[in-house]
């Protein structure tokens, strides 16, 4: 079992959720993140006040997977996440000691996956 | 003769219609997604100063001045001869009887319309268009559309010479716009999500806030249009309450028959439709046909908004619906139900004059087909001179960011001051804009 993190465009979002559930893995969490990871800085001016954006947006899937299902995880946040230019995110998968599935107790491999699957 | 009563409520009205265009802007900035809300309410903002200035260049004269059954003359041009005195082309003096507004008062209140009329065709093309080139169409499209059909429907053009009923803009406001939208929305395109993905409103606080000032605004929109403070302002004044409250309350009807609740977006739009719809009949038809117009027009219109999302042209603010259908709805109910004993001019088909109808019939007949097929040939030629649209990676990141660089709703965090004498090369050097 992996956590498979990935950090993606807020505009990529929708590209990588429609490549996620193709890819058939439909359990995940999704929040709005800020960050920062070498791609170049945007000017804002606001009247007289210019300033540099150091941080930017970014939306951050984590998806926790059974060992059969990380690489299409991953493939599919690649797939949903990549434009080619700098600032596309990064994806960190780490593995997994315990997993619980709170409704029945269910653990490990039996929790990640999905019910009816 | 100037009459001071008449001359006060101009100038109220004036500005009254020149906060709508505001109110647009902010009604616009809550329908679309929160990375363009700037750009959406800016091209509104852009709309009074582009549109301003080309009105007192030469919009005004074209408009307004005595010239063809097709397009006015240049006397007025650079706004010559716009004085204190009430407007000179024989057109006013004879055939409408001579105002008691300084040209002054006439030549603003008639560019508030201009700038509210461009501002609504900017509605079709958010969120995608580029900032500049909406600026080149709004300069163009003020001119070659608006005061074209201006001259049509109230300066003496063919139209209200030949006795076409249009109160407040039926035809050169409601139906150029709508018509105009469809347009500018087939030649621009759609945007990269439209049919992909769910697009809502942002924020619907501010689009009913936004419908809310439309709607005081429009009290000097239509209340304004008799040139002073006679019976067909106060009657039209008086409509402008009726027929937008009925249009609401159609409008909560269909809404609940369809999903079983009534939308707060739906009666936003609602307030629009009912406004529309009354502009060219406000001071036409009595305060019970008004109501009457007010249910009416709410039904062609909600089945447009209804039915434009399940085809491929992303016309995506609905002025169409909301604007040039009301627009030929309010324009086709005079030639029924127009009535002399409330407006001293003419009678409509239910009260015995057929041929009301026929002026009207005329009028909706071609007026939309002059304002797409110019539209879509201005911005066919507008281009062949420079992108229309922002690129795919653009329109994904935002208009407000691309063509402004400012957000909506900064929050600050992660910004570094720039020390106000810093070089713009080296702020610029290592970032995008």
């Amino acid at each position: 079992m992996k956590l498979v993190i990935g950090i993606v465009r807020p505009e990529q979002a929708n590209d990588v959720l429609e490549s996620l559930y193709n890819s058939e893995v439909n359990g995940f969490s999704v929040s709005r993140v800020q960050g920062h990871g070498g791609e170049l800085d945007r000017v804002e001016t606001y009247r007289g006040t210019t300033v540099k954006m150091g941080l930017s947006e970014k939306v951050r899937f984590e998806i926790a997977v059974s060992d059969a299902f990380v690489d299409p995880a991953i493939e599919a946040l690649c797939e949903g996440g990549r434009t080619g230019e700098v600032g596309d995110g990064k994806i960190f998968v780490v593995p997994l000691e315990r997993v619980v599935r709170i409704r029945t107790g269910e653990t490990d491999d039996s929790a990640v996956t999905p019910v009816g699957a | 003769m100037i009459d001071t009563g008449d001359t006060a409520w101009m100038l109220v009205s004036t500005a009254l219609v020149l906060l709508m265009t505001v109110g647009l802007g902010l009604f616009y900035a809550g329908l679309v997604r929160s990375k363009n809300t700037l750009n959406t309410f800016m091209m509104c903002i852009a709309a009074i100063a582009v549109a301003t200035v080309t009105w007192a260049l030469v919009g005004y004269s074209l408009a307004f001045s005595e010239g063809s059954w097709f397009i006015g003359g240049l006397d007025y041009a650079l706004m010559n001869g716009v004085m204190f005195d009430p407007i000179d082309n024989p057109f006013f003096v004879d055939a409408d009887g001579a105002q008691t507004i300084p040209h002054l008062v006439f030549f603003a209140f008639q560019a508030t319309f201009c700038i509210i009329t461009v501002a609504l065709v900017s509605g079709a093309v958010v969120e995608r268009m580029r900032f500049g080139a909406f600026l080149l169409f709004a300069a163009l499209w003020s001119v070659l559309v608006y005061a074209v059909l201006a001259h049509w429907g109230f300066g003496g053009g063919w139209l209200v010479a030949g006795g076409t009923l249009d109160f407040a803009g039926g035809i050169a406001v409601e139906m150029a716009s709508g018509f105009s939208a469809l347009a500018a929305a087939l030649v621009v395109g759609a945007r990269k999500d439209y049919g992909r993905q769910a697009i809502l409103p942002h924020n619907a606080v501010y689009v009913l806030l936004g419908a809310g000032l439309l709607w005081f605004g429009w009290f000097g929109f239509n209340g304004g249009s008799g040139f002073g403070t006679n019976n067909l302002s106060v009657l039209a004044f008086a409509n402008t309450l009726l027929t937008p409250a009925c249009t609401l309350l159609m409008w909560f009807l269909l809404d609940h028959l369809r999903g079983r609740r009534i939308t707060a977006v739906g009666a936003a739009t609602a307030i629009i439709v009912g406004c529309v719809g009354i502009t060219p009949a406000g001071g036409f038809i009595s305060p019970i046909w008004a109501m009457v117009l007010g249910f009416g027009v709410a039904i062609p219109c909600w089945a447009v908004v209804a039915f434009r999302p399940r085809t491929r042209v992303d016309e995506t603010l609905d002025v169409l619906a909301a604007h040039g259908i009301a627009g030929v709805t309010g324009i086709l109910f005079i030639g029924f139900f127009a009535q002399a004993e409330w407006n001293g001019l003419a009678d409509g088909l239910v009260f015995g004059n057929p041929g009301q109808l026929l002026d009207q019939v005329l009028a909706v007949a071609t007026v939309p087909v002059y304002a797409f097929v110019m539209t879509y040939l201005l911005l066919r030629l507008i281009g062949f001179l420079m992108p229309l649209r922002a690129s795919s990676q653009e329109e994904g990141q935002g208009m407000d960011l691309i063509y402004h660089g400012e957000e909506a709703y900064a929050t600050g965090e992660g910004a570094i001051l720039i020390r106000p004498d810093t070089p713009i090369e080296e702020v610029l050097a290592g970032t995008k804009r």
